[in-house]
């Protein structure tokens, strides 16, 4: 039974700054609440199992097995082992890209103009591959472990002609999404904007980082149940933990 | 979808090889050669990885590729991006209309969680590119897997985002051609994927052909 999360369950919080970019572990059986605590916030972000960092969030994998292009509750994220390293347990945002990548420098300085540190010290302008680079270089990874993203709180559709639409203003002012873990997972985040936010004005936004031990999901679990696809892979997933 | 023929002659290539179904392949195109993928029976799907043949940390980002040409799909004019933002290759000539970057490779895992716990045992493209870098002596291994393209494969994407698995609409005699910006590596794994139409059931060989940059 997953618990959800409570004043006396929660493990701890902290705030990640518009612009700022991190990476932790957490451990199978543990949640964590993500909130757009003002609004328009995106949040690139990158898993990979903690024992083997060779495993990873793999993107092709997590939309064939769900036939899905985009994530929200009930959805999960597949590693290339066929395995699942998070859950998607709540959301009240609806729609979470996959599809369309993170900034980079070259981006973020044609869009938002140059603002490193010398100009602007910790106000400069950060991009979410560099932000990638320095998390993954502290766990002894680098740019061939920067594969596909999620940008949480991000839509980015697709019409029938394949042609991208980038949804602005999507994620609301205390808007969540809440992630249950699996595996133990190395989470590496950059909370920088969207590569496709037509914004010209440089402006991340914070979010709210809550963690608590929310416990393993029961066979009744909804993310497992949420497809055939998915029944097999906890159970891919939970050979390891026998 | 945009159809665009190539001038160039087959019997003028340098390079000119068949490869069967569940076989996989890696070869250097030069920079300014033009490298062609055959659909020889129609329906097959080609997964197809691209690297800087002289970094190859810098390697195809689908993902790039999709933002920066404001679409899903691959076609003729279409930029292949690589993670550091250059083209690696330009698609110049596309007889299928649409390629898919979004679907990946099979595995023996991801089969397991597709279809059955049991068909992991079966051949898949990612064995297959594992079974190339293997054997290539160039320093690339499963951390150089990642997110490729899937030549004459059609995975369409629905307004609601929804991902869905369509018959191919390729046919016999339909090919992508395209020309290298830069030195690259390919990496092909010719799709022996049994369990969904993406080559109709029926994994088929295709052929390779490269031509000399003056040869055009």
């Amino acid at each position: 039974m997953t618990e959800p999360l409570s004043p006396t369950n929660l493990l701890w919080e902290e705030t990640l700054p518009g612009g700022a970019h991190w990476s932790f572990v957490m451990k199978r059986g543990t949640a964590l609440r993500l909130t757009d605590v003002e609004g328009g916030a995106n949040l690139s972000s990158l898993f990979y199992y903690q024992e083997e960092k060779l495993e990873r969030y793999n993107m092709p994998d997590t939309l064939k097995a769900q036939h899905t292009a985009h994530l929200t509750t009930g959805f999960v994220l597949y590693s290339d082992m066929g395995r699942v390293l998070a859950s998607v347990i709540g959301d009240s945002v609806g729609w979470h890209d996959t599809i369309s990548g993170m900034s980079n420098a070259a981006l973020v300085e044609k869009k938002y103009g140059k603002a490193d540190y010398q100009q602007a010290r910790n106000a400069m302008h950060r991009n979410a591959r560099d932000s990638m680079l320095i998390e993954l270089g502290k766990w002894g990874l680098g740019k061939r472990d920067i594969v596909p993203n999620v940008n949480l709180f991000s839509k980015v559709s697709a019409d029938e002609t394949g042609a991208l639409h980038y949804a602005a203003q999507h994620s609301k002012a205390g808007d969540y999404v809440e992630l249950r873990f699996e595996m133990n997972v190395l989470v590496v985040l950059s909370a920088t904007q969207h590569p496709l936010d037509p914004n010209l004005e440089y402006v991340p936004k914070p979010l709210l980082l809550q963690a608590w031990r929310c416990g393993t999901p029961d066979e009744q679990d909804l993310c497992r149940n949420f497809r055939p696809e998915n029944v097999r892979g906890f159970y891919n997933t939970e050979l390891l933990f026998r | 979808m945009t159809i665009v023929e190539s001038n160039l002659n087959p019997q003028h290539a340098s390079y000119d090889c068949v490869l069967p179904a569940g076989e996989s392949w890696l070869h250097e195109v030069k920079c300014g050669q033009v490298f062609r993928i055959l659909d020889l029976e129609g329906n097959q799907a080609v997964d197809t990885l691209f690297y800087n043949a002289r970094d190859p940390e810098e390697r195809y980002s689908a993902v790039d590729t999709i933002r920066e040409q404001g679409n899903l799909y691959l076609t003729a004019g279409t930029k292949l991006l690589s993670s550091e933002g250059n083209v690696l290759m330009t698609i110049v000539a596309d007889t299928c209309g649409r390629h898919d970057t979004l679907g990946g490779a099979c595995a023996a895992e991801s089969n397991s969680v597709r279809y059955a716990i049991d068909k992991k045992y079966m051949h898949s493209c990612r064995d297959s590119f594992l079974h190339a870098l293997g054997h290539c002596d160039c320093g690339m291994d499963k951390r150089d897997l990642t997110a490729n393209v899937n030549f004459f494969m059609n995975v369409p994407v629905t307004p609601q985002g929804e991902l869905t698995f369509a018959d191919g609409i390729s046919a016999p005699g339909k090919y992508v051609e395209m020309r290298a910006e830069m030195d690259v590596f390919v990496l092909i794994s010719n799709c022996p994927q049994l369990n969904n139409p993406c080559n109709a059931y029926n994994p088929t060989p295709v052929q390779l052909l490269i031509w000399d940059a003056v040869a055009q």
